[in-house]
């Protein structure tokens, strides 16, 4: 699919659903898995993980890049504290199917109504966004399990004009 | 998003027919399913709930929202580890703040129908799953525990599902409930590894450490261990350290845990790509799990990560005879649940330690919660996931060495190592 309904897509990147919403913010590219639950601090959205390369940078009102998060699945709690405290991330795109990061959310959207897209991306559009890092990003997630990300600059130079990914 | 199949019970669950509570409840396992792509859910026959450890107004507002929606667990429950002792009163140094959210979460839960078990040892418990049962446990020990040494079957479940789960009982038919899932991946081969090194549970603490860092989240098959000195505890040791290192949720070990004494004979079990443990590399995990040096002055021992065993309590009594009083400036904890507690002291085991100075804690445990007292600043432990986590949770420096490494230092006031332990 593409998002032929953005405006000025140029990096237009398509992947699925995990929990549906919408979201946009800078894109924070995580270098390294991380765990929400002692690695980020529940009431500032901080990275508090002493070993993480990101340490001290805020996961508030980001589009976060990762692969999967790690360690404990008290990090689900964590995440919904986040979203509920607004501290939490615009959004999330994952290579994984990580049920820790879509429960928080998950449960969030429950609760509050606050719906915090979590989209699973194929590895080379998540490596070619992983190159994007700071660039603002707009997601959006159906509840049909389409997804898509659009950038709001033009790709850098080197990078194919437009992204076609399965859906 | 997916083509989930639902029987007519479980759409009667999700549209209302079954109350507000496990509709909610419903919306979240049917949500999941589509996460992990399952085409149908399966039904469980228990749950143990991690829950109810408090990490923030999120997850009491959704325990409240369920049972004020008239939710309750339909399937026998277990709750894991709370963030207060209540039969300790004033040992968790928790500021009101987050005490009275804590405590009301540990309410929202019993109100759910779940038992007020609080220990993340369920599989000590007298009710506890059988080879073959679809199970929703969370508590990354507890998992792998279940999957391994009782060869029930559970994904890493963990907060907010856990209750869905309960309540529905049902889960997603996807990862570990499918029996092609459960298969090894790798085979670590420990016919190196002597008998009598494996006589201590630290030293399988290493191991799982070892296992953890090999493994990541695939699924380790142990050979060359003489079945007879694999007991409950020590396995219980190597899963919850495999847990803390790596994402372990499922080992085998050959001649031990029911799956592969099931697979004997299979040859895609015995063509497995395989690595050596040696002696080196538990010494190696040993030092990785140590952030404070030898000998040096000791605040406090941790001892019941995860929760003391009623056996566990007859070995450090056994370890007692003939030790002095613990050192005054050396606090030994000890962190257990109400229900081996009480089967432990009736059988004259927890004395020993508390004439000698130890303090007991349940409900909770050392590393998740403010117990440890400011002054308490080194910290020996014979658990490798107490090693792995209370350095980051509590800021302290720890010491990792065997039950009688501790004892020795807990006497001596200072840490006291028996190399002759680790060869």
């Amino acid at each position: 699919m593409t998002d032929s309904g953005t405006e000025g897509g140029p990096a237009d990147f398509a992947g699925r659903t995990l929990c549906p919403g919408g979201g946009s913010g800078a894109l924070l590219v995580l270098s390294e898995p991380l765990s929400f639950w002692g690695g980020t601090d529940r009431k500032t959205g901080l990275i508090i993980d002493a070993h993480h390369p990101q340490h001290g940078g805020s996961l508030a009102g980001r589009v976060l890049v990762m692969d999967a998060s790690r360690g404990s699945s008290s990090s689900s709690s964590v995440l919904a504290e986040q979203i509920r405290a607004g501290v939490g991330p615009a959004a999330v795109l994952l290579t994984a199917r990580d049920a820790i990061v879509a429960l928080g959310a998950l449960a969030a959207a429950e609760l509050y109504g606050t719906h915090v897209p979590v989209v699973l991306l194929d590895a080379g559009a998540s490596s070619r966004l992983g190159r994007r890092n700071g660039v603002t990003a707009t997601v959006r997630a159906g509840a049909d399990g389409r997804a898509g990300v659009v950038l709001d600059q033009a790709p850098a130079a080197g990078l194919p004009p437009r992204s076609r990914e399965p859906a | 998003m997916t083509d989930l199949a639902l029987t007519g019970e479980e759409r009667a669950m999700l549209d209302g027919g079954r109350g507000p509570g496990t509709a909610m409840a419903m919306r979240m396992v049917v949500a999941l399913a589509g996460v992990l792509g399952a085409e149908r859910l399966i039904p469980i026959t228990g749950a143990h709930i991690d829950s109810c450890l408090y990490h923030g107004q999120a997850g009491l507002d959704f325990a409240q929202r369920l049972a004020g929606l008239g939710a309750a667990v339909a399937v026998p429950t277990t709750l894991n580890v709370s963030s207060l002792d209540l039969m300790h009163p004033g040992l968790v140094r928790l500021p009101p703040a987050d005490a009275v959210p804590a405590r009301a979460l540990m309410d929202a839960y019993r109100a759910l129908g779940a038992r007020a078990t609080w220990t993340c040892a369920p599989y000590q418990l007298a009710q506890r799953p059988a080879l073959g049962e679809d199970i929703a446990w969370a508590e990354s020990n507890a998992i792998v525990f279940a999957n391994s040494v009782l060869g029930a079957r559970t994904e890493r479940y963990g907060d907010f599902i856990d209750i869905c789960a309960a309540i529905t009982g049902r889960v997603p038919h996807a990862g570990l409930h499918l029996p092609e899932h459960r298969v090894p991946t790798l085979e670590l081969d420990c016919s190196a590894l002597p008998a009598a090194l494996l006589a201590e549970e630290a030293v399988w603490a290493a191991l799982g450490d070892v296992v953890g860092r090999r493994s990541g989240t695939g699924i380790p098959l142990l050979t060359g261990i003489d079945p007879a000195v694999a007991d409950e505890d020590r396995l219980k040791a190597l899963g919850a350290t495999a847990a803390s290192s790596g994402g372990v949720a499922l080992f085998h070990v050959a001649g031990v845990t029911p799956e592969a004494a099931a697979a004997a004979g299979d040859p895609v079990w015995s063509a497995l790509p395989a690595a050596a443990v040696t002696t080196g590399m538990l010494r190696a995990a040993r030092d990785e799990l140590s952030t404070a040096g030898p000998s040096a002055p000791l605040d406090a021992v941790a001892l019941g990560t995860p929760h003391f065993s009623v056996r566990e309590f007859g070995k450090l009594a056994a370890a007692l005879e003939g030790r002095p009083a613990f050192h005054p400036g050396c606090t030994v904890w000890i962190n257990t649940s109400r229900e081996v507690l009480a089967q432990a002291r009736e059988a004259g085991l927890v004395q020993p330690a508390e004439e000698r100075g130890a303090r007991i804690v349940v409900d909770t445990c050392t590393y998740i919660t403010p117990i440890l007292g400011p002054e308490e600043r080194t910290v020996m432990t014979p658990s490798g996931k107490w090693a792995w986590y209370a350095p980051m949770n509590l800021g302290v420096d720890v010491v990792f060495g065997t039950l009688s490494e501790c004892l020795d230092s807990a006497c001596a006031g200072k840490v006291v190592r028996d190399d002759g332990q680790w060869n």
